[in-house]
C-alpha cells in the first residue's frame, strides 16, 4: 500500500527530506518506523518515538492503511 | 485559544484579550531562550513544529485546565523559527475569579506543553555543534501511546 510520511526535527535530517510517498508492507506504525529505520539508520529507537496518523495520535500497534498520513513524533522538547 | 506562531510573540495584546472583569487574578508565565544548557553555552535556538497536531494537543490541554481549575480565560501561544538568546518562545495567560487556580492552571498547561506538544528545539552551541534536545519529562514514547 501506498504511504505519506512527513518527517520533523531529527527525523526530518536523517532522512534527508521532509515528506515522502512510498509504498510499503508495514501494518503498523512501528513496522513502518522499524523498516524506515534500517534503511535510513535513524538514532532513535522505535519506543523512543510516537506515530501520528492522519493528525491524530495513534498506538504503536494501530492497523495502518492505503493512503495514511503518518508522522513519527520524536521526543518532543517546547517551551 | 492555544497558538503556534513564526512571529515574536506581543504580550500585550495578548493579555488583553484576558481582561475580565470576573477575573481577580491573572498569571502569566514567559518561557525564554537560555544562554545555556546542561553546562553548555548556547547561541541560539531553532524551534520546529508539527503546527496541525501541535495546536490540536495544546487545545486539549487548555481544555483540561479548564476542566481541573475554575478559570475564565486561558491562552497559549508558541513560537517557531530561529529565535536569539533572549528570545519569548512561550507564554501562557491565564484568569481566574482568585488567585490558587490561575497559578496552578499556568503551571500545568507549560508542564503538559513540554511534555505533550510536537514541538521541538534544536541548540546552536558556541563550539559550532548542534543538537537536538529531548526535554521530555515523562518516561519513553511507547508507555504514553498505550494511553491512546
Amino acid at each position: 500500500m501506498k504511504l505519506q510520511i512527513q518527517y520533523f526535527a531529527l527525523l526530518r535530517e536523517q532522512r534527508g527530506l521532509s515528506d515522502e510517498t512510498l509504498e510499503t508492507t508495514a501494518a503498523t506504525p512501528t513496522e513502518l518506523y522499524e523498516e524506515l529505520s534500517s534503511k535510513y539508520l535513524f538514532t532513535l529507537p522505535a519506543d523512543r518515538v510516537r506515530a501520528a496518523v492522519n493528525g491524530e495520535f495513534v498506538a504503536a500497534n494501530a492497523a495502518l492503511k492505503s493512503g495514511d498520513k503518518v508522522v513519527f513524533i520524536p521526543p518532543v522538547a517546547g517551551g | 485559544m492555544f497558538k503556534i506562531v513564526s512571529k515574536p510573540i506581543e504580550i500585550e495584546s495578548l493579555k488583553s484579550t484576558l481582561e475580565d472583569a470576573q477575573a481577580g487574578a491573572c498569571v502569566t508565565f514567559e518561557g525564554w531562550v537560555r544562554n545555556h544548557n546542561e553546562g553548555k553555552p548556547v547561541q541560539a535556538l531553532d524551534y520546529e513544529a508539527y503546527p496541525e497536531l501541535a495546536e490540536k494537543e495544546g487545545l486539549k490541554i487548555l481544555a483540561e485546565a479548564r476542566e481541573r481549575f475554575a478559570l475564565e480565560a486561558i491562552v497559549c501561544v508558541h513560537r517557531m523559527g530561529a529565535l536569539q538568546i533572549g528570545d519569548l518562545a512561550v507564554w501562557v495567560g491565564v484568569t481566574a475569579a482568585h488567585r490558587g487556580g490561575a497559578f496552578d492552571a499556568c503551571r500545568y498547561v507549560i508542564d503538559e506543553v513540554k511534555a505533550r506538544v510536537p514541538i521541538w528545539k534544536k541548540e546552536h552551541y558556541a563550539s559550532g555543534a548542534s543538537e537536538w534536545i529531548n526535554c521530555a519529562t515523562r518516561g519513553v514514547a511507547a508507555e504514553v501511546s498505550k494511553k491512546v
